[in-house]
Order: C-alpha cells, then structure tokens, then sequence
C-alpha cells in the first residue's frame, strides 16, 4: 500500500493540515448522523412497501403463492459475506493506522478485503437477476399476480439501494485517500453502516417474503 | 449531544470563481436559498394564475379567457374552461402550490439560507448534495410545468391522485396519460430532493453549531426546520413507494390500486384484485405530516419573528414552544385517517384517528395562546415583519376552528369533499403558511440584500390580503355548511344555485387580492435595487445572522468563528445594558437558559 503525506517543512503546511482535518472531521461526523437517518428514511419506505403487500394480500384474494427460486439462499450468503469481508477491510485500516507515525494517516485504498467486499456485492446482484430469470422461465412476471409484483419490486429496491452501496463504498474508498483523524472514524465506517443495513433489510425482506408465500 | 462542536476556520467549501459556480450550480447555501425563493416565487404566480382562472370559471362558467385557448385548445375551447380542463388548472394549482411553494420556500428557502448562519456555521454540511436537492427540485417543477404544454394537458385527479382514476391511464380521462406520469415524476423528484434536503438540516443542527450554541440556545426559526426536517424523513419515505406503486399500475400493468371489473370509456380493464383504499393509507400516511411539514416553519419563523418586534421573550421561553412543535410533528404521524372518515371504514377505527386528531389542536393552541399572551405588556413594533406574525395568529386561529368541526367523524360525513374543508386548508395552509412566508421576506430582506423593503408598500400589501383573504376563505365555511361540493367546476344543480352570488363575490375578492400580491412583487424588485440601505441589524434583533454584514459574506461570518453565550430571545432583560443582548454578547446577564 502506497501512502502520501502533505508536506512536513513548513510549520504554516502542519497547521494548515490540521485545519483541513479539522474540517474534515467535523463532516465525517456529519456524515455519520446523516448516514443514520438516511437507515431511518429507507426502513421507513420499506415498511410502507410491506404494509402494502400485507393489505394487498390481505384485500385482494387474488394472491397465488409461488415457490422461491432456491438461489436467493445463495445470494444472502454473498451479502452476509460482504459485510464481514468489510469489517475485515476496516479493521485492516484501523491496524495501519494504529502502526502509523504522523496524526493523519492517509491510505490509497481500503485494501483486499474491500475489493472482496465489492465482488461479493456485484455477485449478489448478479444471482438476484438469476432469481428473476428463474421466475420468468416459469412465466411470473411483474403483472402476473401480486405476489411476483411484490417479489419484484422488493427485491429491485433492494438492488438498486445495494448498487448505490458499491458507489459509496467507491466514494468512501476514494476518500481514504484524502486523510481522516482517528479520533472520530473513517470514511469507510459511515459506508459500514449503510451497507450492513442493506444486508439486515434483504434479510428482513427475505423472510417476509417466505412467510407470505 | 449539547456539546458545540468547535468550528475551525477552514473554508468548508472553496469560494467560487466563475459564473456558473457563483449564481448557477453554487454550493453556497445562501445561493442556494435564494434559487428555492425565486422558485417558490415563480411557482406562486403560476399556481395564482390558475386559481385566478378557476375562480373565473366559477364565478361565470361561460366567460372566456383566451390566454387559455391558446394553452390549450382542448381544454378551454375558446377560452371556455371545460369541466375536465378546470379538474386540471384545480390539480395543478393543488400540486404546485402545496409542493412548490409552501413546502420549498419556508423549509428549503429560509431554512436553507439562515440555518447554518444561525447555528454559527459556515454552510450546510454537504453543499454539493444541497445543490443537487435545488436542482431536483427545480426539475420537478418543470416536470409539472410541462403538463400543461403537452397535448393531453394536465392531469384531472387532484393532487391527491386517487386511484382508479390516476392509475387506469388515458382511459380516465384527459390528461390521465403522459399527464399523470409527468406529474408522477415530478412528485419523485420533489420527494428525493426533499429527503436529501432533510438529511442536510439535520446533520447541519446536530453537528456544525459553533462553540457556545447549545441546542438549548437554537433559535426558534431552527427548532421549526430541525423538527420539520426529522417529520420530513419520515412522510416523504412513504410517499415514494406509494408513487411507485402507482407508476407501476399506469405503466407495468400490475395491480396494487386498480380493482377487477373496472369499466372506464366503454373499455374494460385489465386490472384485478387491486385496492384503492391501500393508496388512501399510503398517500394521506404522508399527507397529513405533510400539512404540518408546511405550518410547522411557519411556527418557527414566528417564534422567531415575533420576539424582535414586541422586544420580550416568548412566555414560556423555547421549551415550551419547541415542545409544542415536537408533539405536533408526533401526533401529525398517527392522524392520517381523518381524511378518508367517509371512505367506509369502521366507526372505530374512524375514532381511533378522531381522538388524535382531537389531541393535535392542543398543542397548536398552547402555541397560539403563548404567542397572544406574549404580547401582553409588550412594546409592541407595527412593523410589516409584525404585522404579517400578528396576522398569521388570527388567520391560524380562525382556520384552525375549522379544524374542530372537521376531526369529528360524525360531522366529517357531511362535511367532507366541501368547501368546508376548502376553507379550513387555505386559512390554515394557503394564508397562515403564506403569511409566515411574508414575515419572514419583510424581516429577512434587509439581510439578504442589505437594503429595506418599502414599508408603505408593505402595510397596504399586508390589509388588502388579511381583509381580502379572510373575504375570499370565511365564506367557504358557509359554502361547506350549505353542501356546496368541491372540485365542482359549475354550480348547476337546484341547491347550489343560491350560492352563485357568494362565489362570485369570492372570485372578485380573490381578484384584487391577486393583484394586490403585485404590490408586494413590485416592491421585492424595486427594494432589491433602489431600497434604503440597511444597516447590519435593523431590527435590532439578537440571532446570529444580524452579527454579519448585509449581505453575508462568502463563508457568513468574514473569518470570525462566533461564540454563542445566550439565547435568542434577549429582550429587555433585566440588567442589561439596552434593551436587547446579542447571542453572541458576552456580556454577562444572570439567566437560566
């Protein structure tokens, strides 16, 4: 792993790097808050989503179970992996930096285990649009029944929040880059947060799923 | 949690050097706060013009107006409105209005611009995601501007969009085609800008004050956004999957809304099993907190407003005030089922909701009683900033009574769907909301732009719209009460004949209160550029955002990073030196914050 450190020769250039890590922390924290409620803001989405397909069930007497394509046990292992793959990444970082000498240690990258925990992520995406053509070969499509539009539109949400994960954890990689003091976190911490909520939700999601079946 | 967090001086964000940078995609909150203002601005006129069309039609069902032949030759042929086309000018003026202007102006205009200066900070905490909720949010209203320019023209299913009639598609009407989508669309837009808009005030209140302002020193301006924006969260989360289920109804052919045996122009369709009543819940879950989402910076620049011109604190202090909002915003979330008490639900679950509802107006009135009571002993300042707080008291008041009527299961059954409850959301929304609005540009403009409004100017804008305005509303209740229906675009049937008079001299009314806002826009432009200087604190008031320059500089406080050492509402205190104290002050008075 390659580092970068600012500048050492001038007294002017140390407090300048303390100011800017100042300020950076004051956002990382902000980050952190926001990184919270934006969990809250998703969990609540969700649970309108499933008191929809509760009532909808419920109301409906249309709805005509279906047998879940067996690859979804697959595919929670992969994401269930990822976030302890992730936790391997930050504890690597936490470790580096713990050995560093300067104040501010600045990483190029979050190492191995944050690739592995990408990999893990495009892989679950992959056998999650495996499990829709599972479902198409067996002629359930979106308007089918309810019980397939609501396995789409969760499992696409689902999705599409994991693929806007990749992207933060991308960002939160990129950052690490930049410096962050230890005292508060790293940027790949407010990403963790994010990221194993979405594993917490597609198992919340997954279960409701096999219990409505 | 109450620990400031000290502020060093670091540039949060680089100042901006070119044109685009400056005054287009700015990551400067206070450019940013301006842009919501404008939009609100814009958007009011439209949403005015089209209830200004409606009114017409109302009062003279066969005039023409030929601006809208040329609109739309479908909808208004010859200048006729069509009962369908007044659906779409009444939807869209609903949408725009509610959406646009009472939820962008005070919340992401004010709120946008003097959050971070009041709690001592340089910006938001994430600027460029601030600037992407404008520009969203700016999308949004094209996307609904352009419903109106499309051949179909806008949608007719009222801003609340029920289902079937917004989820079968072109079969219900006009409109209902790309219409509906384009309204849809502009709806996520509105609703994402607005939960990253949320996460923002949220982050910035909890974590960027600067040294000294403890969240027991917060002006009661952030207390309304910080509130709003936690309230905010949580509706417009479950407003985006019920949009979603909706778009997919209109456009995949699922059926989560849409019942089976549906027959609309002669056309079966093909749609089963679905409930409308599912859309209800989800819609008004967010619907009602929606309406608070509204008043509630209402209360906040009040509470802050009001303070300043009668030169004492609020009776109570912030605590209670801040308490007040706080179980608004909670119950807010447990009412929605007041609007759907004729919707066939059990008398049960109908009082389920009625007696929250119920509970809802004491802590509006407790508000609305410390405000009244504060004024009592006061030295009160007639200035317009003053006389837009005191209105909005009476016109919260007097809508609010409606209120009353409306939580009753029993009444609502014949109340519901009439210009009853039009009455009621236009005080409490269209003109208390409104009002607040006024305030807050009267006191904020001399900051802003570092020059004063006319106050003449101010003081004939602000009679002819609480006289005219109480003329245009209070009628409605009587109208309600009489069984006039609403969304009615004629009155032809035997009982609402006699009611023709009444909404003629409502539309009159509602015309010269239209132009009577054209006194105030005269005199926003001509302030901004002629106006009497300001000094940096005109008011004489005690917030963060009078200890800068006229307008702020770049980074709000010129490189001072401020220490906070009282509350906001310093007015005549005993032992003082004058008879106001800085927040950031430190002189020394014996308090208990």
């Amino acid at each position: 792993m390659s580092s970068v450190t600012y500048p050492q020769s001038t007294a002017r250039a140390d407090a300048v790097s303390a100011r800017v890590a100042a300020s950076r922390s004051l956002t990382l924290k902000a980050s952190h808050t926001a990184i919270w409620l934006a969990v809250c803001a998703i969990a609540m989405s969700f649970a309108a989503l499933t008191s929809a397909l509760i009532v909808r069930q419920g109301t409906g007497m249309d709805w005509k179970p279906f047998v879940l394509p067996p690859i979804l046990y697959l595919n929670t292992f992969l994401l269930l992996t990822s976030s302890a793959t992730l936790e391997l990444a930050r504890k690597q970082i936490a470790g580096a930096a713990a050995n560093s000498q300067s104040e501010t240690r600045l990483l190029s990258h979050g190492g191995k285990w944050l690739y592995a925990t990408l990999g893990l992520a495009l892989l679950f995406v992959l056998g999650q649009t495996l499990a829709w053509h599972n479902l198409a070969a067996q002629g359930l499509f979106l308007a089918t029944n309810p019980s397939c539009s609501f396995f789409y539109v969760f499992t696409a949400l689902h999705g599409l929040h994991v693929l806007g994960g990749v992207l933060g954890l991308l960002y939160a990689n990129r950052r690490l880059t930049l410096g962050f003091p230890f005292a508060t976190a790293s940027p790949l911490s407010v990403a963790a947060v994010y990221w194993h909520f979405m594993g917490i939700l597609w198992v919340y999601l997954f279960l409701i799923l096999r219990i409505r079946m | 949690m109450d620990q400031a967090s000290t502020q060093k001086v670091v540039p949060h964000h680089e100042p901006p050097h070119s044109f685009i940078r400056k005054y287009i995609f700015s990551l400067d909150h206070k450019v940013i706060g301006k842009q919501y203002l404008g939009l609100g601005l814009v958007a009011a006129f439209v949403g005015m013009a089209l209830s200004w069309a409606m009114r017409i039609h109302l009062g003279w069902p066969d005039a023409s107006i030929p601006l809208l032949s040329k609109l739309s030759s479908n909808g208004a042929p010859g200048g006729v409105i069509t009962p369908e086309y007044y659906l779409s000018l009444m939807t869209m003026h609903g949408t725009i209005m509610a959406f646009f202007v009472l939820t962008a102006a005070p919340l992401s205009g004010f709120g946008n611009y003097f959050l971070p200066i009041q709690v001592g900070a340089e910006d938001m905490a994430f600027p460029r995601m601030n600037m992407s909720s404008f520009w969203i949010t700016f999308l949004g209203f094209i996307l609904a501007a352009a419903t109106f320019v499309i051949p179909d023209g806008p949608p007719i299913s009222g801003w609340t969009a029920y289902p079937p009639l917004s989820a079968v598609g072109p079969d219900a009407g006009p409109g209902q085609g790309w219409g509906q989508n384009l309204w849809g669309l502009s709806i996520a837009c509105f609703t994402i800008a607005s939960l990253l808009g949320a996460l923002n005030f949220l982050a910035t209140t909890l974590d960027m004050r600067t040294k000294g302002m403890t969240l027991s020193r917060l002006p009661l301006s952030v207390w309304g956004w910080f509130i709003t924006a936690a309230l905010g969260l949580l509706a417009f989360a479950v407003l985006l999957p019920c949009a979603l289920l909706l778009m997919l109804d209109r456009l995949a052919g699922t059926s989560f809304y849409i019942p089976g045996g549906l027959v609309l122009s002669d056309k079966l369709q093909p749609h089963t099993g679905g409930s409308p009543l599912l859309f209800q819940h989800l819609f008004w879950f967010f619907g009602h907190p929606e309406v608070y989402l509204i008043i509630l910076p209402a209360f906040g620049i009040i509470g802050h407003v009001l303070p300043t011109f009668i030169r004492k604190p609020l009776i109570g202090g912030w605590r209670v005030l801040t308490a007040c909002m706080v179980l608004i915003a909670f119950l807010s979330l447990v009412v929605w089922g007041h609007h759907m008490f004729v919707s066939g639900m059990s008398p049960y679950s109908a009082m389920l909701f009625s007696v929250p509802t119920m509970f809802i107006t004491i802590p509006s009135i407790i508000a609305m009683l410390i405000w009244i009571f504060s004024l009592y002993g006061a030295d009160i300042r007639f200035s317009t900033p003053s006389l837009f707080s005191l209105g909005f008291l009476s016109l919260f008041v007097s809508g609010g009574i409606g209120g009353f009527f409306l939580a009753q299961p029993s009444i609502d059954s014949y109340l519901h769907a009439t210009y009853f409850v039009v009455g009621h959301f236009h005080f409490t929304m269209g003109m208390s909301a409104v009002f607040a609005i006024f305030a807050g540009f009267y006191y904020w403009f001399p900051k802003m732009t570092g020059r004063l409004m006319n106050e003449t100017l101010g003081k004939v804008h602000f009679w002819f719209s609480f006289i005219g305005m109480y003329g245009i509303f209070m009628p409605m209740h009587f109208l309600g009460f009489a069984g006039h229906v609403r969304r009615y675009s004629a009155l032809v049937d035997d009982y609402l004949i006699p009611l023709i008079p009444t909404q003629r001299f409502i539309s009159i009314v509602a015309l010269i209160v239209g132009a009577a806002q054209l006194v105030f826009f005269f005199n926003f432009i001509w302030s901004y550029y002629k106006g009497k200087k300001a000094a940096d604190n005109p008011w004489e008031a005690t917030t963060l955002e009078w200890d800068t320059a006229s307008p702020p500089p770049f980074d709000n406080f010129g490189g001072r990073h401020l220490t906070v050492y009282h509350g906001p509402m310093e007015y005549n205190v005993e032992g003082s030196k004058g008879d106001y104290v800085m927040q950031t002050s430190p002189e020394p008075i014996g308090e208990k914050t």
